[in-house]
């Protein structure tokens, strides 16, 4: 997976590094088990400050879709629930909105964004089958 | 701040009856990258001459390593890697004689890591310095204070003048140099999104003094935007925002740009405007333009200096 960085931009760079590994995960293009560049690596590979690596992969293994094993590094982890209940909705409804809200502002009505969504379901089952 | 390699102490430097560097107190954190931001003549070359111990302050202290700068050891020296504004080398010597020439000051000298640098700027070592380009001589200049194994870098706008290769090859030294967590980068710049990718803290200079000393993501927590659907407004009312930073009008939006927005501020700015304003996140390059701007808006009505500067 290729992690591309923009700056200027009002998401900081933590935070895009952070999404796209969580992107990468999540569709499969990482598969369980595989192992992270180093912290040093991957700062070198996108010419960034090493803190702020270290700053992101802190807060995936906080989120558990990283875990770090002592000594060997980063691997990405088996999914799990390590949220409430409550949390998972709430950061649903945080990137549903904003989702919700553009979608309506193109002029696309209930119907079609529910067909959009299950077409998108649909091809990432195919992806990560 | 735990163990500052560089800490000064009201530091003030006049040049004739001109104030280039006012009452600044810093302190620059042991393996951190700091970029020292600020308009041509807010004073960080100044600033970086007095560390170096190149210039006497009129008042005030400067300590680097634990010494105070007007008096470095040689050994304190050693351990300091100095790139001056410019990229000046001596132009009749082989890349090669500036290794041997430099190496001679020092105890310690890595020409591999030489080598190294010299090679990723794309330099043969045998190339006469007359006949590099701007880029190349920089990447001569930076393998120069590297190769002793500094432990302090120093440098005075090392990207002035460099192509996008021969910038991109300077981030990429940069953050390896870093990388271990225990060497301090003290840099100054004009090129934000540079400093975005490979500082950890920023220090930010107008008129000689300091107006932020911060991590990047307290500086990028602590900026807020407001954007304001406001034909007409009373220029007296903007400036009383707390913690205003910029007032910029762009067609019939009000851009405002604030330091530590709290309900005060949000409560000003909705009066502003007479309904709720949404506040937004704003990318770091703006929110440092947006104070930089500052500086040079004082003459105009949005730009009125207020009392009670936030520090």
């Amino acid at each position: 997976m290729r992690i591309q960085v923009t700056t200027g931009s009002s998401i900081p760079i933590y935070r895009q590094v952070v999404d796209q590994i969580r992107h990468g995960v999540a569709t499969g293009s990482m598969p369980v088990g595989e192992q992270m560049p180093s912290v040093r690596a991957l700062a070198g590979e996108l010419v960034l400050n090493a803190n702020t690596i270290a700053k992101a992969y802190a807060a995936l293994v906080r989120d558990g879709v990283l875990e770090s094993q002592q000594g060997r590094g980063y691997f990405v982890a088996a999914r799990r629930e390590i949220f409430t209940r409550k949390e998972r909705q709430r950061r649903l409804d945080e990137v549903m909105d904003p989702f919700l809200s553009e979608a309506l502002t193109l002029g696309f009505d209930a119907e079609q964004i529910v067909v959009e969504v299950q077409k998108r379901l649909e091809k990432l089952a195919q992806v990560t089958d | 701040m735990l163990d500052p390699v560089i800490r000064t102490d009201r530091l003030t430097r006049y040049f004739n009856r001109r104030a280039v560097v006012r009452d600044l107190s810093l302190g620059v954190p042991r393996g951190q990258v700091t970029a020292l931001l600020g308009l041509n003549g807010a004073g960080k070359t100044t600033t970086i001459r007095i560390i170096m111990g190149l210039l006497r302050p009129t008042r005030g202290r400067c300590e680097v390593l634990g010494q105070n700068s007007s008096g470095l050891s040689p050994e304190a020296r050693m351990r300091i890697g100095y790139m001056v504004e410019g990229h000046y080398l001596y132009p009749g010597m082989r890349v090669s004689e500036c290794a041997k020439f430099q190496r001679a000051g020092y105890s310690r000298w890595n020409d591999a890591q030489f080598d190294q640098i010299v090679s990723h700027f794309g330099i043969s070592q045998s190339t006469h310095v007359a006949h590099l380009s701007r880029g190349q001589r920089a990447g001569v200049c930076l393998a120069l204070v590297l190769a002793p194994d500094p432990e302090l870098l120093v440098l005075d706008d090392p990207a002035l003048g460099l192509d996008p290769v021969s910038r991109r090859a300077l981030n990429e030294t940069l953050v390896e140099f870093a990388a271990d967590g225990q060497r301090t980068v003290l840099l100054s710049s004009h090129l934000l999104d540079d400093v975005e990718r490979i500082a950890d803290r920023v220090m930010l200079m107008i008129d000689g003094r300091l107006q932020v000393d911060t991590t990047l993501d307290d500086f990028r927590d602590r900026v807020t935007g407001y954007v304001l659907e406001a034909d007409v407004v009373d220029p007296d009312r903007v400036a009383a925002i707390p913690g205003l930073i910029e007032a910029r009008r762009l067609g019939c939006r009000l851009h405002l740009t604030v330091a530590d927005a709290d309900e005060e501020t949000s409560a000003a700015v909705e009066r502003l405007q007479g309904s709720s304003v949404e506040s937004i996140d704003l990318p770091f390059t703006d929110s440092v333009l947006a104070w930089l701007s500052r500086s040079r808006q004082q003459q105009s009505f949005l730009g009125r200096k207020r009392t009670g500067e936030h520090a």
